[in-house]
């Protein structure tokens, strides 16, 4: 074990192989992302259209209605705010950084 | 008791196959590998064997099936030659990545263009870098033994490393000659059962990911458990030569030192052209030139610590390459051992001779031509041209 907290050679499977189901979800495929889908929740239907199209089950979903993006593994690919019936979209694409800084100014 | 046959490379191998009776076996016709296959189909076709031949639409489809096979938990088998191994390319890395043991006999042939069949090493040494094992046969005996001897190896828990074994087309596949072959008990005695400990696809109480997306966090530290792969190989390669030894009273190891001891000139060279060469060694011998031989049978891992053990007695080496490193300063068995060469102190005048592309014969006399570079050589004590061809027309 490194300081990076990642496994070493010696101690990892080899060939690349993962032996651990499902464990998917333990890799933030989130820090990939250059724009951030924000969800205009007054104009949002609950059609689900999203999360049908959504390529990695980015889009959470409570009781049958969208209430927003699992952002550790939303990738950004917009695929949701294309897909999204209403006109204009209810989903927008923001600047990841921008949506940073809006952030971190509360 | 082992039987005395005549047999050609192709039908060495096709025998040691027959033998060995892998779980699957994927390929696709190539001269002058076709033979091997055509024989070794008639095996499975006559029921000899217990292997599903996976008769697939191309090479790269082959070593596909192979690695899907392995990868499922079974012994897996393949053969080549030149473009068939090239279009394989690809999947060579994926069955090296994925640590699978796949067996492939490769009949070395010259690639294209311009379009030759014939023999030389330009496909395997294009793939020495592809994480594969790779053992040179000087003819059908050798490649027989290197094959039965390459489950082993490959199969080795702290190896788990495709392997290659290579000889020559048309010289070695096509030939007949005189060789003796093991009872089947006995090779199946030697590699035993394929001991599936390894993850297995099927294995559905323990789901496994085979070839995940592995980027900058982790695929430097897969390619180092490669590296030592490798390296472990070294001692599995020495040791289950030693146990064939005991076994077929043939005993590998990294290479052949003919002698070599007392030698001032000498040559290293791999696969048939060895034997023409020890020819030319006697004559040399018998005139009083101390001339010696190194046949290099281990490529990959390459034995540099061993080989200028054994080459540190001589004043001259001539390297002998079989194919062409374009650009690069010699052939690329010469680059190797030249560099190998430099941790030794005194180590000999060393130049790289290009000889036998596209099956041009390397004859008794040419070969001969490579020794007196040689003894030129050491009479100047400098080496003028460093990268020559031995038969080329001006």
């Amino acid at each position: 074990m490194s300081d990076t907290g990642l496994k070493g050679w010696k101690e990892l499977p080899i060939g690349g192989l993962i032996l651990e189901p499902g464990n998917s979800e333990k890799y933030n495929t989130g820090t990939w992302r250059a724009f951030r889908p924000v969800v205009d929740p007054d104009r949002c239907t609950h059609d689900l259209f999203c999360w049908l199209f959504c390529p990695d089950g980015a889009i959470l979903v409570k009781d049958g209605k969208m209430v927003g993006f699992d952002l550790d593994h939303c990738k950004g690919c917009g695929i949701c705010a294309r897909v999204c019936p209403r006109k204009p979209s209810a989903i927008t694409m923001v600047e990841e950084v921008e949506a940073k800084k809006k952030e971190q100014a509360g | 008791m082992a039987k005395i046959v005549a047999y050609s490379g192709n039908q060495a191998i096709a025998e040691a196959m027959r033998q060995i009776n892998p779980d699957v076996c994927a390929a696709y016709p190539i001269t002058p590998q076709t033979e091997l296959m055509q024989q070794f189909a008639s095996f499975v076709a006559d029921g000899l064997v217990d292997t599903e031949l996976v008769t697939v639409e191309s090479e790269h489809s082959a070593m596909s099936a192979c690695v899907g096979a392995a990868a499922a938990g079974g012994r897996v088998m393949t053969a080549t030659s030149a473009q068939g191994m090239a279009l394989m390319w690809e999947i060579m890395y994926c069955a090296s990545g994925l640590r699978l043991p796949i067996v492939m006999t490769i009949v070395n042939r010259a690639l294209n263009a311009p379009l030759n069949i014939h023999g030389d090493h330009s496909d395997s040494m294009g793939a020495r870098d592809s994480g594969w094992i790779q053992l040179y046969s000087e003819n059908a005996q050798e490649a027989y033994d290197n094959l039965i001897q390459a489950v082993r190896i490959g199969e080795e828990a702290s190896v788990r490393l495709p392997v290659a074994v290579c000889y020559d087309g048309f010289i070695i596949s096509h030939s007949i000659e005189r060789m003796e072959i093991l009872e089947d008990e006995q090779v199946r005695g030697f590699i035993g059962p394929y001991r599936n400990e390894f993850h297995s696809l099927l294995d559905v109480e323990h789901p496994v990911t085979y070839g995940p997306v592995d980027l900058q966090d982790y695929y430097t530290e897969h390619k180092r458990q490669q590296v030592e792969a490798m390296e472990n190989a070294r001692r599995i390669i020495l040791e289950v030569g030693e146990e064939y030894g005991r076994l077929s009273g043939r005993r590998y190891g990294y290479f052949e030192e003919y002698r070599l001891e007392d030698a001032e000139i000498g040559m290293l060279i791999l696969n048939s052209a060895a034997g023409t060469a020890k020819e030319v060694v006697d004559d040399l011998r018998a005139r009083g030139v101390r001339a010696g031989l190194l046949k290099l049978r281990v490529f990959r891992p390459f034995p540099f610590r061993e080989l200028i053990q054994a080459l540190q007695g001589l004043q001259v080496l001539a390297v002998m390459d079989r194919s062409e490193s374009f650009g690069a300063m010699g052939g690329p068995v010469f680059n190797e051992v030249r560099s190998a060469l430099l941790e030794l102190e005194g180590s000999p005048l060393t130049f790289n001779y290009i000889y036998g592309l596209g099956g041009r014969e390397p004859t008794l006399s040419e070969i001969e031509r490579a020794f007196s570079r040689a003894q030129e050589v050491l009479q100047k004590g400098r080496v003028e041209v460093l990268h020559d061809y031995l038969q080329v027309r001006e």
